[in-house]
Protein backbone atom coordinates (compact mmCIF):
# COMPACT_ATOMS: atom_id res chain seq x y z
CA UNK A 1 0.00 0.00 0.00
CA UNK A 2 1.53 3.29 -1.06
CA UNK A 3 1.67 6.02 1.56
CA UNK A 4 -1.30 8.37 1.46
CA UNK A 5 -3.64 5.61 0.31
CA UNK A 6 -6.69 5.30 2.54
CA UNK A 7 -8.72 2.65 0.75
CA UNK A 8 -7.44 -0.09 -1.47
CA UNK A 9 -9.77 -2.56 -3.15
CA UNK A 10 -8.05 -5.25 -5.15
CA UNK A 11 -9.43 -8.10 -7.22
CA UNK A 12 -12.81 -7.79 -5.58
CA UNK A 13 -15.46 -10.15 -6.92
CA UNK A 14 -19.02 -10.80 -5.83
CA UNK A 15 -21.56 -13.29 -7.16
CA UNK A 16 -25.23 -13.74 -6.41
CA UNK A 17 -25.78 -17.35 -7.42
CA UNK A 18 -24.79 -17.51 -11.08
CA UNK A 19 -24.94 -13.76 -11.54
CA UNK A 20 -21.61 -11.97 -11.43
CA UNK A 21 -22.32 -8.65 -9.75
CA UNK A 22 -18.72 -7.48 -9.48
CA UNK A 23 -15.63 -8.80 -11.22
CA UNK A 24 -12.03 -8.08 -10.22
CA UNK A 25 -12.56 -4.52 -9.14
CA UNK A 26 -9.41 -2.50 -8.48
CA UNK A 27 -9.85 0.79 -6.73
CA UNK A 28 -7.61 2.97 -4.62
CA UNK A 29 -8.64 6.13 -2.88
CA UNK A 30 -6.07 8.52 -1.46
CA UNK A 31 -6.35 10.26 1.88
CA UNK A 32 -8.59 13.34 1.61
CA UNK A 33 -9.57 12.64 -2.01
CA UNK A 34 -13.00 13.28 -3.52
CA UNK A 35 -13.94 10.41 -5.78
CA UNK A 36 -17.09 10.14 -7.87
CA UNK A 37 -18.47 6.69 -8.68
CA UNK A 38 -20.94 6.44 -11.53
CA UNK A 39 -22.49 3.74 -13.64
CA UNK A 40 -25.85 2.77 -15.11
CA UNK A 41 -28.49 1.22 -12.85
CA UNK A 42 -27.56 -2.29 -11.84
CA UNK A 43 -23.89 -1.82 -12.63
CA UNK A 44 -22.85 -2.83 -9.12
CA UNK A 45 -22.19 0.49 -7.41
CA UNK A 46 -24.19 -0.24 -4.30
CA UNK A 47 -22.96 -3.83 -4.22
CA UNK A 48 -19.41 -2.50 -4.20
CA UNK A 49 -20.26 -0.18 -1.32
CA UNK A 50 -21.92 -3.06 0.53
CA UNK A 51 -18.80 -5.21 0.07
CA UNK A 52 -16.46 -2.46 1.21
CA UNK A 53 -18.58 -1.69 4.26
CA UNK A 54 -19.14 -5.29 5.30
CA UNK A 55 -22.90 -5.34 4.69
CA UNK A 56 -22.25 -8.05 2.08
CA UNK A 57 -19.47 -10.63 2.08
CA UNK A 58 -17.48 -10.85 -1.16
CA UNK A 59 -15.99 -14.12 -2.40
CA UNK A 60 -12.86 -12.81 -4.06
CA UNK A 61 -10.34 -10.08 -3.49
CA UNK A 62 -9.45 -7.88 -0.57
CA UNK A 63 -10.34 -4.51 0.88
CA UNK A 64 -7.75 -2.57 2.85
CA UNK A 65 -8.59 0.50 4.81
CA UNK A 66 -5.98 2.70 6.46
CA UNK A 67 -3.43 -0.07 6.02
CA UNK A 68 -5.67 -2.69 7.60
CA UNK A 69 -7.14 -5.73 5.92
CA UNK A 70 -10.90 -5.59 6.42
CA UNK A 71 -11.69 -9.19 5.46
CA UNK A 72 -13.77 -10.89 8.11
CA UNK A 73 -14.56 -7.69 9.95
CA UNK A 74 -18.25 -7.07 10.46
CA UNK A 75 -19.93 -3.87 9.34
CA UNK A 76 -19.92 -2.28 12.79
CA UNK A 77 -16.19 -2.93 13.21
CA UNK A 78 -15.53 -1.17 9.91
CA UNK A 79 -17.66 1.77 11.01
CA UNK A 80 -15.57 1.98 14.15
CA UNK A 81 -12.41 2.09 12.05
CA UNK A 82 -13.81 5.16 10.32
CA UNK A 83 -15.56 3.79 7.24
CA UNK A 84 -19.09 5.20 7.20
CA UNK A 85 -21.75 5.11 4.55
CA UNK A 86 -25.23 6.40 3.86
CA UNK A 87 -27.82 4.14 2.26
CA UNK A 88 -29.28 4.66 -1.16
CA UNK A 89 -32.78 4.18 0.20
CA UNK A 90 -32.86 5.94 3.57
CA UNK A 91 -33.00 3.50 6.47
CA UNK A 92 -33.80 5.64 9.49
CA UNK A 93 -34.45 4.17 12.95
CA UNK A 94 -38.20 4.67 12.78
CA UNK A 95 -39.03 4.57 16.48
CA UNK A 96 -36.30 7.01 17.48
CA UNK A 97 -36.45 10.80 17.22
CA UNK A 98 -34.14 12.52 14.75
CA UNK A 99 -31.77 13.52 17.52
CA UNK A 100 -31.70 9.94 18.81
CA UNK A 101 -31.08 8.65 15.28
CA UNK A 102 -27.81 10.57 15.36
CA UNK A 103 -27.15 9.66 18.98
CA UNK A 104 -26.72 5.98 18.02
CA UNK A 105 -23.53 6.39 15.95
CA UNK A 106 -22.24 8.90 18.48
CA UNK A 107 -22.72 6.33 21.24
CA UNK A 108 -21.52 3.30 19.29
CA UNK A 109 -18.93 4.27 16.73
CA UNK A 110 -16.41 4.95 19.47
CA UNK A 111 -15.07 7.80 17.37
CA UNK A 112 -16.79 10.55 19.23
CA UNK A 113 -14.52 13.02 21.02
CA UNK A 114 -15.19 14.69 24.32
CA UNK A 115 -17.99 16.93 23.07
CA UNK A 116 -21.36 16.47 24.81
CA UNK A 117 -23.53 14.14 22.72
CA UNK A 118 -26.67 16.29 22.83
CA UNK A 119 -24.78 19.29 21.50
CA UNK A 120 -23.20 17.24 18.72
CA UNK A 121 -26.63 15.84 17.68
CA UNK A 122 -28.00 19.37 17.36
CA UNK A 123 -24.92 20.56 15.51
CA UNK A 124 -25.31 17.79 12.95
CA UNK A 125 -29.03 18.46 12.57
CA UNK A 126 -28.25 22.16 12.04
CA UNK A 127 -25.76 21.21 9.37
CA UNK A 128 -28.43 19.44 7.32
CA UNK A 129 -31.19 21.90 8.20
CA UNK A 130 -33.28 19.61 10.39
CA UNK A 131 -32.61 21.23 13.76
CA UNK A 132 -36.21 22.37 14.27
CA UNK A 133 -37.43 18.79 13.94
CA UNK A 134 -35.01 17.20 16.40
CA UNK A 135 -37.73 15.61 18.53
CA UNK A 136 -39.84 14.39 15.62
CA UNK A 137 -39.91 10.85 14.29
CA UNK A 138 -38.57 9.95 10.84
CA UNK A 139 -42.12 9.24 9.62
CA UNK A 140 -42.81 12.99 9.85
CA UNK A 141 -40.07 13.73 7.31
CA UNK A 142 -40.28 14.12 3.57
CA UNK A 143 -38.18 11.83 1.38
CA UNK A 144 -35.67 14.64 0.88
CA UNK A 145 -35.37 15.31 4.59
CA UNK A 146 -34.83 11.61 5.13
CA UNK A 147 -31.87 11.71 2.75
CA UNK A 148 -30.42 14.54 4.77
CA UNK A 149 -30.96 12.59 7.98
CA UNK A 150 -29.28 9.59 6.37
CA UNK A 151 -26.25 11.70 5.52
CA UNK A 152 -26.14 13.30 8.96
CA UNK A 153 -26.18 9.86 10.58
CA UNK A 154 -23.23 8.74 8.47
CA UNK A 155 -21.37 11.90 9.44
CA UNK A 156 -22.18 11.34 13.11
CA UNK A 157 -19.91 8.30 13.04
CA UNK A 158 -17.07 10.80 12.49
CA UNK A 159 -15.66 8.88 9.50
CA UNK A 160 -12.29 9.09 7.83
CA UNK A 161 -13.98 7.87 4.65
CA UNK A 162 -17.59 8.73 3.93
CA UNK A 163 -19.42 6.91 1.17
CA UNK A 164 -22.52 8.81 0.11
CA UNK A 165 -24.72 6.43 -1.87
CA UNK A 166 -27.02 8.60 -3.99
CA UNK A 167 -27.56 11.12 -1.26
CA UNK A 168 -29.01 13.63 -3.72
CA UNK A 169 -31.54 11.65 -5.75
CA UNK A 170 -34.79 13.57 -5.95
CA UNK A 171 -33.40 16.75 -4.51
CA UNK A 172 -33.98 20.15 -6.08
CA UNK A 173 -31.24 22.17 -7.73
CA UNK A 174 -30.69 24.30 -4.64
CA UNK A 175 -30.74 21.32 -2.30
CA UNK A 176 -28.19 19.48 -4.40
CA UNK A 177 -25.94 22.53 -4.06
CA UNK A 178 -26.50 22.51 -0.27
CA UNK A 179 -25.50 18.88 0.06
CA UNK A 180 -22.54 19.38 -2.28
CA UNK A 181 -21.17 22.29 -0.30
CA UNK A 182 -21.71 20.25 2.85
CA UNK A 183 -19.68 17.37 1.44
CA UNK A 184 -16.97 19.68 0.15
CA UNK A 185 -16.77 21.38 3.54
CA UNK A 186 -16.47 17.99 5.18
CA UNK A 187 -13.73 17.11 2.74
CA UNK A 188 -12.00 20.34 3.67
CA UNK A 189 -11.96 19.10 7.26
CA UNK A 190 -10.00 16.06 6.16
CA UNK A 191 -12.71 13.51 5.40
CA UNK A 192 -12.22 11.44 2.27
CA UNK A 193 -15.47 11.17 0.30
CA UNK A 194 -16.73 8.71 -2.29
CA UNK A 195 -19.83 10.07 -4.00
CA UNK A 196 -22.15 7.74 -5.86
CA UNK A 197 -24.52 9.82 -7.91
CA UNK A 198 -26.55 10.00 -11.08
CA UNK A 199 -26.77 13.80 -11.19
CA UNK A 200 -23.86 14.50 -13.50
CA UNK A 201 -23.72 18.20 -12.66
CA UNK A 202 -23.08 17.29 -9.03
CA UNK A 203 -20.62 14.53 -9.84
CA UNK A 204 -18.58 16.69 -12.20
CA UNK A 205 -18.52 19.59 -9.78
CA UNK A 206 -17.56 17.43 -6.84
CA UNK A 207 -15.16 14.79 -8.09
CA UNK A 208 -11.42 15.12 -8.38
CA UNK A 209 -11.44 11.69 -9.91
CA UNK A 210 -14.19 9.71 -11.55
CA UNK A 211 -14.64 5.93 -11.56
CA UNK A 212 -17.13 4.23 -13.87
CA UNK A 213 -18.67 0.81 -13.28
CA UNK A 214 -20.54 -0.99 -16.00
CA UNK A 215 -22.01 -4.47 -15.54
CA UNK A 216 -19.80 -5.21 -12.56
CA UNK A 217 -16.53 -4.11 -14.16
CA UNK A 218 -14.55 -0.93 -13.79
CA UNK A 219 -14.26 0.55 -17.26
CA UNK A 220 -12.76 3.94 -16.49
CA UNK A 221 -10.88 5.69 -13.71
CA UNK A 222 -9.30 9.12 -13.96
CA UNK A 223 -9.79 12.80 -14.53
CA UNK A 224 -13.58 13.45 -14.67
CA UNK A 225 -13.56 15.49 -17.90
CA UNK A 226 -11.49 12.85 -19.67
CA UNK A 227 -13.50 9.96 -18.29
CA UNK A 228 -16.87 11.23 -19.47
CA UNK A 229 -15.47 11.57 -22.99
CA UNK A 230 -13.93 8.13 -23.04
CA UNK A 231 -15.51 6.03 -25.83
CA UNK A 232 -16.26 3.10 -23.50
CA UNK A 233 -18.14 5.32 -21.08
CA UNK A 234 -20.12 7.06 -23.79
CA UNK A 235 -21.03 3.67 -25.27
CA UNK A 236 -22.16 2.35 -21.88
CA UNK A 237 -24.44 5.29 -21.27
CA UNK A 238 -25.70 6.11 -24.76
CA UNK A 239 -25.22 2.87 -26.67
CA UNK A 240 -23.51 2.69 -30.01
CA UNK B 1 -35.09 10.26 38.25
CA UNK B 2 -31.90 8.24 38.37
CA UNK B 3 -31.62 4.49 38.67
CA UNK B 4 -30.98 4.32 42.41
CA UNK B 5 -33.93 6.56 43.22
CA UNK B 6 -36.13 4.52 40.91
CA UNK B 7 -35.04 1.27 42.57
CA UNK B 8 -35.79 2.78 45.98
CA UNK B 9 -39.20 3.90 44.79
CA UNK B 10 -39.86 0.41 43.42
CA UNK B 11 -38.90 -1.11 46.76
CA UNK B 12 -41.20 1.28 48.59
CA UNK B 13 -44.01 0.36 46.19
CA UNK B 14 -43.17 -3.28 46.79
CA UNK B 15 -43.23 -2.83 50.57
CA UNK B 16 -46.54 -1.00 50.28
CA UNK B 17 -47.93 -3.84 48.14
CA UNK B 18 -46.83 -6.41 50.71
CA UNK B 19 -48.23 -4.27 53.53
CA UNK B 20 -51.54 -3.84 51.74
CA UNK B 21 -51.81 -7.59 51.11
CA UNK B 22 -51.02 -8.17 54.78
CA UNK B 23 -53.69 -5.69 55.90
CA UNK B 24 -56.37 -7.34 53.80
CA UNK B 25 -55.56 -10.36 55.91
CA UNK B 26 -56.86 -12.92 53.45
CA UNK B 27 -54.43 -15.73 52.59
CA UNK B 28 -55.88 -15.92 49.10
CA UNK B 29 -54.64 -12.40 48.33
CA UNK B 30 -51.07 -13.66 48.62
CA UNK B 31 -51.92 -16.77 46.64
CA UNK B 32 -53.43 -14.81 43.73
CA UNK B 33 -50.99 -11.91 44.09
CA UNK B 34 -48.07 -14.27 43.57
CA UNK B 35 -49.40 -15.18 40.14
CA UNK B 36 -49.83 -11.54 39.14
CA UNK B 37 -46.29 -10.73 40.32
CA UNK B 38 -44.94 -13.73 38.46
CA UNK B 39 -46.60 -12.42 35.32
CA UNK B 40 -45.11 -8.95 35.80
CA UNK B 41 -41.66 -10.53 35.93
CA UNK B 42 -42.43 -12.79 32.97
CA UNK B 43 -43.94 -10.05 30.82
CA UNK B 44 -41.06 -7.67 31.56
CA UNK B 45 -38.54 -10.41 30.76
CA UNK B 46 -40.33 -11.07 27.47
CA UNK B 47 -40.31 -7.37 26.70
CA UNK B 48 -36.52 -7.11 27.05
CA UNK B 49 -36.26 -9.22 23.92
CA UNK B 50 -39.66 -8.77 22.26
CA UNK B 51 -40.28 -5.11 22.98
CA UNK B 52 -36.81 -3.60 22.97
CA UNK B 53 -35.19 -5.58 20.15
CA UNK B 54 -38.39 -6.64 18.36
CA UNK B 55 -37.73 -10.40 18.43
CA UNK B 56 -41.05 -12.05 19.27
CA UNK B 57 -40.50 -15.06 21.51
CA UNK B 58 -43.26 -17.70 21.61
CA UNK B 59 -41.18 -19.99 23.79
CA UNK B 60 -41.70 -18.21 27.10
CA UNK B 61 -43.03 -21.43 28.62
CA UNK B 62 -39.75 -23.25 27.87
CA UNK B 63 -37.56 -20.73 29.71
CA UNK B 64 -40.06 -20.47 32.54
CA UNK B 65 -40.39 -24.23 32.94
CA UNK B 66 -36.63 -24.74 32.76
CA UNK B 67 -36.35 -22.49 35.81
CA UNK B 68 -39.05 -24.49 37.54
CA UNK B 69 -37.50 -27.85 36.68
CA UNK B 70 -34.07 -26.65 37.79
CA UNK B 71 -35.68 -26.16 41.19
CA UNK B 72 -37.13 -29.67 41.06
CA UNK B 73 -33.67 -31.09 40.36
CA UNK B 74 -32.04 -29.04 43.09
CA UNK B 75 -34.81 -29.97 45.51
CA UNK B 76 -34.15 -33.64 44.90
CA UNK B 77 -30.39 -33.27 45.23
CA UNK B 78 -29.90 -30.77 48.03
CA UNK B 79 -31.77 -28.37 50.23
CA UNK B 80 -31.01 -24.87 49.06
CA UNK B 81 -32.81 -21.63 49.92
CA UNK B 82 -35.21 -20.53 47.19
CA UNK B 83 -33.29 -17.36 46.23
CA UNK B 84 -30.25 -19.52 45.41
CA UNK B 85 -32.42 -21.85 43.37
CA UNK B 86 -33.73 -18.84 41.48
CA UNK B 87 -30.20 -17.81 40.62
CA UNK B 88 -29.41 -21.32 39.35
CA UNK B 89 -32.70 -21.45 37.42
CA UNK B 90 -31.89 -18.07 35.92
CA UNK B 91 -28.45 -19.33 34.95
CA UNK B 92 -29.85 -22.42 33.22
CA UNK B 93 -32.49 -20.48 31.30
CA UNK B 94 -29.99 -17.75 30.51
CA UNK B 95 -27.62 -20.27 28.95
CA UNK B 96 -30.49 -21.75 26.95
CA UNK B 97 -31.41 -18.21 25.91
CA UNK B 98 -27.85 -17.63 24.73
CA UNK B 99 -27.93 -20.91 22.79
CA UNK B 100 -31.27 -20.03 21.23
CA UNK B 101 -29.84 -16.69 20.18
CA UNK B 102 -26.85 -18.36 18.56
CA UNK B 103 -28.89 -20.98 16.74
CA UNK B 104 -31.39 -18.46 15.39
CA UNK B 105 -28.84 -15.85 14.27
CA UNK B 106 -30.14 -15.66 10.74
CA UNK B 107 -33.80 -15.86 11.63
CA UNK B 108 -35.88 -12.73 11.73
CA UNK B 109 -39.53 -11.92 12.20
CA UNK B 110 -41.96 -14.82 12.12
CA UNK B 111 -39.15 -17.34 11.51
CA UNK B 112 -37.51 -16.50 14.82
CA UNK B 113 -40.87 -16.87 16.54
CA UNK B 114 -41.46 -20.28 14.98
CA UNK B 115 -38.02 -21.40 16.13
CA UNK B 116 -38.77 -20.40 19.71
CA UNK B 117 -42.06 -22.28 19.52
CA UNK B 118 -40.12 -25.33 18.35
CA UNK B 119 -37.71 -24.88 21.26
CA UNK B 120 -40.62 -25.05 23.69
CA UNK B 121 -41.78 -28.34 22.15
CA UNK B 122 -38.28 -29.82 22.23
CA UNK B 123 -37.63 -28.87 25.85
CA UNK B 124 -41.04 -30.14 26.93
CA UNK B 125 -40.40 -33.47 25.19
CA UNK B 126 -37.05 -33.81 26.93
CA UNK B 127 -38.50 -33.06 30.36
CA UNK B 128 -41.46 -35.38 29.78
CA UNK B 129 -39.03 -38.20 29.11
CA UNK B 130 -36.67 -37.46 31.99
CA UNK B 131 -37.55 -39.84 34.78
CA UNK B 132 -35.46 -38.11 37.44
CA UNK B 133 -37.79 -35.09 37.49
CA UNK B 134 -40.87 -37.28 37.36
CA UNK B 135 -41.35 -37.51 33.61
CA UNK B 136 -44.94 -37.15 32.55
CA UNK B 137 -46.10 -38.20 36.05
CA UNK B 138 -44.80 -34.97 37.48
CA UNK B 139 -42.91 -34.23 40.66
CA UNK B 140 -44.12 -33.54 44.19
CA UNK B 141 -42.49 -30.91 46.32
CA UNK B 142 -43.26 -30.95 50.00
CA UNK B 143 -42.89 -27.44 51.28
CA UNK B 144 -42.60 -26.50 54.96
CA UNK B 145 -45.59 -24.63 56.42
CA UNK B 146 -43.52 -21.60 57.37
CA UNK B 147 -40.59 -19.90 55.75
CA UNK B 148 -37.02 -20.21 57.05
CA UNK B 149 -35.65 -17.29 59.10
CA UNK B 150 -38.71 -15.05 58.65
CA UNK B 151 -41.17 -17.49 60.17
CA UNK B 152 -44.03 -16.22 58.00
CA UNK B 153 -46.49 -18.36 56.07
CA UNK B 154 -44.79 -20.04 53.11
CA UNK B 155 -47.06 -18.52 50.46
CA UNK B 156 -46.35 -15.10 51.93
CA UNK B 157 -42.66 -15.90 51.71
CA UNK B 158 -42.99 -16.84 48.04
CA UNK B 159 -44.99 -13.68 47.43
CA UNK B 160 -42.20 -11.66 49.03
CA UNK B 161 -39.51 -13.35 46.92
CA UNK B 162 -41.45 -12.79 43.73
CA UNK B 163 -41.93 -9.16 44.74
CA UNK B 164 -38.17 -8.77 45.09
CA UNK B 165 -37.64 -10.37 41.68
CA UNK B 166 -40.14 -7.92 40.18
CA UNK B 167 -38.19 -5.02 41.71
CA UNK B 168 -34.95 -6.41 40.27
CA UNK B 169 -36.40 -7.07 36.81
CA UNK B 170 -38.13 -3.70 36.56
CA UNK B 171 -35.07 -1.78 37.76
CA UNK B 172 -32.99 -3.61 35.14
CA UNK B 173 -35.52 -3.04 32.36
CA UNK B 174 -35.73 0.66 33.07
CA UNK B 175 -31.97 0.99 33.33
CA UNK B 176 -31.63 -0.65 29.90
CA UNK B 177 -34.15 1.74 28.38
CA UNK B 178 -32.21 4.80 29.36
CA UNK B 179 -28.78 3.50 28.51
CA UNK B 180 -26.56 3.10 25.51
CA UNK B 181 -27.72 -0.52 25.47
CA UNK B 182 -31.34 0.62 25.15
CA UNK B 183 -30.54 2.67 22.06
CA UNK B 184 -28.67 -0.30 20.63
CA UNK B 185 -31.66 -2.60 21.23
CA UNK B 186 -33.99 -0.07 19.59
CA UNK B 187 -31.85 0.07 16.45
CA UNK B 188 -31.99 -3.74 16.19
CA UNK B 189 -35.78 -3.48 16.31
CA UNK B 190 -35.83 -0.75 13.65
CA UNK B 191 -33.17 -1.78 11.13
CA UNK B 192 -30.28 -4.16 11.77
CA UNK B 193 -28.33 -3.25 8.65
CA UNK B 194 -28.47 0.45 9.45
CA UNK B 195 -27.59 -0.36 13.05
CA UNK B 196 -24.42 -2.16 11.97
CA UNK B 197 -23.53 0.77 9.73
CA UNK B 198 -23.85 3.03 12.76
CA UNK B 199 -21.38 0.93 14.71
CA UNK B 200 -23.85 -1.14 16.75
CA UNK B 201 -22.60 -4.71 17.35
CA UNK B 202 -26.01 -6.20 16.60
CA UNK B 203 -25.05 -9.83 17.12
CA UNK B 204 -23.58 -9.25 20.58
CA UNK B 205 -26.55 -7.14 21.68
CA UNK B 206 -29.04 -9.68 20.35
CA UNK B 207 -27.34 -12.45 22.32
CA UNK B 208 -27.32 -10.24 25.40
CA UNK B 209 -31.06 -9.69 24.98
CA UNK B 210 -31.90 -13.39 24.51
CA UNK B 211 -29.72 -14.31 27.49
CA UNK B 212 -31.15 -11.66 29.81
CA UNK B 213 -34.71 -12.33 28.77
CA UNK B 214 -34.28 -16.08 29.21
CA UNK B 215 -32.56 -15.68 32.57
CA UNK B 216 -35.33 -13.53 34.01
CA UNK B 217 -37.96 -15.99 32.78
CA UNK B 218 -36.07 -18.83 34.45
CA UNK B 219 -35.87 -16.86 37.68
CA UNK B 220 -39.61 -16.21 37.53
CA UNK B 221 -40.25 -19.93 37.09
CA UNK B 222 -37.89 -21.21 39.77
CA UNK B 223 -40.19 -20.81 42.81
CA UNK B 224 -43.14 -22.39 40.94
CA UNK B 225 -42.69 -25.97 42.25
CA UNK B 226 -42.89 -24.67 45.82
CA UNK B 227 -45.96 -22.65 44.97
CA UNK B 228 -47.93 -25.43 43.28
CA UNK B 229 -46.24 -28.30 45.24
CA UNK B 230 -46.90 -30.59 42.29
CA UNK B 231 -45.33 -29.88 38.91
CA UNK B 232 -45.91 -31.84 35.71
CA UNK B 233 -44.79 -30.92 32.19
CA UNK B 234 -48.33 -30.04 31.09
CA UNK B 235 -48.66 -27.32 33.71
CA UNK B 236 -45.03 -26.14 33.67
CA UNK B 237 -45.08 -25.74 29.89
CA UNK B 238 -48.65 -24.49 29.88
CA UNK B 239 -49.76 -22.51 26.87
CA UNK B 240 -50.88 -19.83 29.31
CA UNK B 241 -47.29 -18.71 29.91
CA UNK B 242 -46.47 -18.32 26.24
CA UNK B 243 -49.74 -16.55 25.46
CA UNK B 244 -49.60 -14.28 28.50
CA UNK B 245 -45.93 -13.55 27.92
CA UNK B 246 -46.79 -12.12 24.52
CA UNK B 247 -50.21 -10.65 25.33
CA UNK B 248 -49.35 -8.74 28.48
CA UNK B 249 -46.60 -6.56 26.98
CA UNK B 250 -48.62 -6.02 23.81
CA UNK B 251 -51.73 -4.98 25.71
CA UNK B 252 -49.77 -2.72 28.04
CA UNK B 253 -47.39 -1.35 25.43
CA UNK B 254 -43.91 -2.56 24.54
CA UNK B 255 -42.14 0.78 24.30
CA UNK B 256 -41.44 1.19 28.02
CA UNK B 257 -40.95 -0.88 31.18
CA UNK B 258 -44.35 0.33 32.39
CA UNK B 259 -46.24 -1.37 29.55
CA UNK B 260 -45.71 -5.00 30.62
CA UNK B 261 -46.48 -4.00 34.22
CA UNK B 262 -49.81 -2.49 33.22
CA UNK B 263 -50.59 -5.45 30.97
CA UNK B 264 -49.63 -8.03 33.58
CA UNK B 265 -51.61 -6.37 36.37
CA UNK B 266 -54.63 -5.93 34.13
CA UNK B 267 -54.69 -9.36 32.48
CA UNK B 268 -53.24 -11.19 35.50
CA UNK B 269 -55.84 -9.77 37.87
CA UNK B 270 -58.64 -10.31 35.38
CA UNK B 271 -57.66 -13.95 35.03
CA UNK B 272 -57.46 -14.47 38.77
CA UNK B 273 -60.89 -12.89 39.23
CA UNK B 274 -62.33 -14.92 36.36
CA UNK B 275 -60.86 -18.13 37.79
CA UNK B 276 -62.67 -17.61 41.07
CA UNK B 277 -65.92 -16.11 39.84
CA UNK B 278 -66.59 -17.69 36.45
CA UNK B 279 -64.40 -20.61 35.48
CA UNK B 280 -60.74 -21.46 35.36
CA UNK B 281 -61.08 -22.50 31.71
CA UNK B 282 -62.13 -19.03 30.66
CA UNK B 283 -58.73 -17.46 31.40
CA UNK B 284 -57.12 -17.79 28.03
CA UNK B 285 -60.29 -16.82 26.21
CA UNK B 286 -60.19 -13.47 28.00
CA UNK B 287 -56.52 -13.00 27.13
CA UNK B 288 -57.12 -13.96 23.51
CA UNK B 289 -60.04 -11.57 23.11
CA UNK B 290 -58.10 -8.73 24.73
CA UNK B 291 -55.12 -9.41 22.50
CA UNK B 292 -57.23 -9.36 19.34
CA UNK B 293 -59.03 -6.21 20.49
CA UNK B 294 -55.78 -4.41 21.24
CA UNK B 295 -54.05 -5.43 18.05
CA UNK B 296 -56.98 -3.95 16.11
CA UNK B 297 -57.82 -0.88 18.20
CA UNK B 298 -54.57 0.03 19.92
CA UNK B 299 -51.55 -1.68 18.32
CA UNK B 300 -49.23 0.24 20.63
CA UNK B 301 -51.06 -0.91 23.74
CA UNK B 302 -52.39 1.15 26.60
CA UNK B 303 -49.20 3.22 26.73
CA UNK B 304 -49.62 4.04 23.04
CA UNK B 305 -53.20 5.20 23.68
CA UNK B 306 -51.99 7.44 26.50
CA UNK B 307 -49.20 8.86 24.37
CA UNK B 308 -51.58 9.64 21.51
CA UNK B 309 -53.94 11.37 23.91
CA UNK B 310 -51.09 13.46 25.33
CA UNK B 311 -49.88 14.34 21.87
CA UNK B 312 -53.34 15.52 20.85
CA UNK B 313 -53.57 17.58 24.01
CA UNK B 314 -50.23 19.26 23.38
CA UNK B 315 -50.65 19.85 19.67
CA UNK B 316 -54.40 19.90 19.07
CA UNK B 317 -54.10 21.00 15.45
CA UNK B 318 -51.27 18.75 14.33
CA UNK B 319 -52.99 16.21 12.09
CA UNK B 320 -51.84 12.64 12.24
CA UNK B 321 -52.33 12.26 8.51
CA UNK B 322 -48.70 13.11 7.75
CA UNK B 323 -47.71 9.70 9.05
Amino acid sequence: MTPGTLLEVSGLGKRFGGFVALESIELTVAENERVGLIGPNGSGKSTLVNCMCGTLRHEMGTVRFAGRLLDGLSAHERTRLGLARSFQLPRPFNTLSLADNLRVPLLYSGRHGGQPIDARCMELLHMVGLADKSDRLPRDLTQIEMRKLELARAMAADPRLLIADEAMAGLSHGEVDDILSLLIRLNGQGVTVILIEHIMRAVMHFSQRLVVLVAGRKIADGNPTDVVRAPDVVRAYLGE
Amino acid sequence: MNGTKFALLLMLTGAATFGAAWLIGNAYVFFAGYVVLQYIALATAWNVLGGYTGYVNFGTAAFFALGAYTTVVLHKLTALPIPIMMLVGGLVSGVVGLGTGYLTLRLRGAFFSIATLALAVVVQTLITNWNFVGGSRGAYIVRPPTAPLLGIDYIQYLFLIMLLLVVLVLATARAIERSRLGYGFATIRDDEVAAEASGVPTLRLKLLATTMSGAFMGMAGAPLPYYVTYLDPASGFSLAYAVNGVAMPLVGGTSSWLGPVIGAILLGTLQQVATVTISSALNLLIVGLMLVAFVIVAPNGILGLLQDARERFRRPFAGRSQA
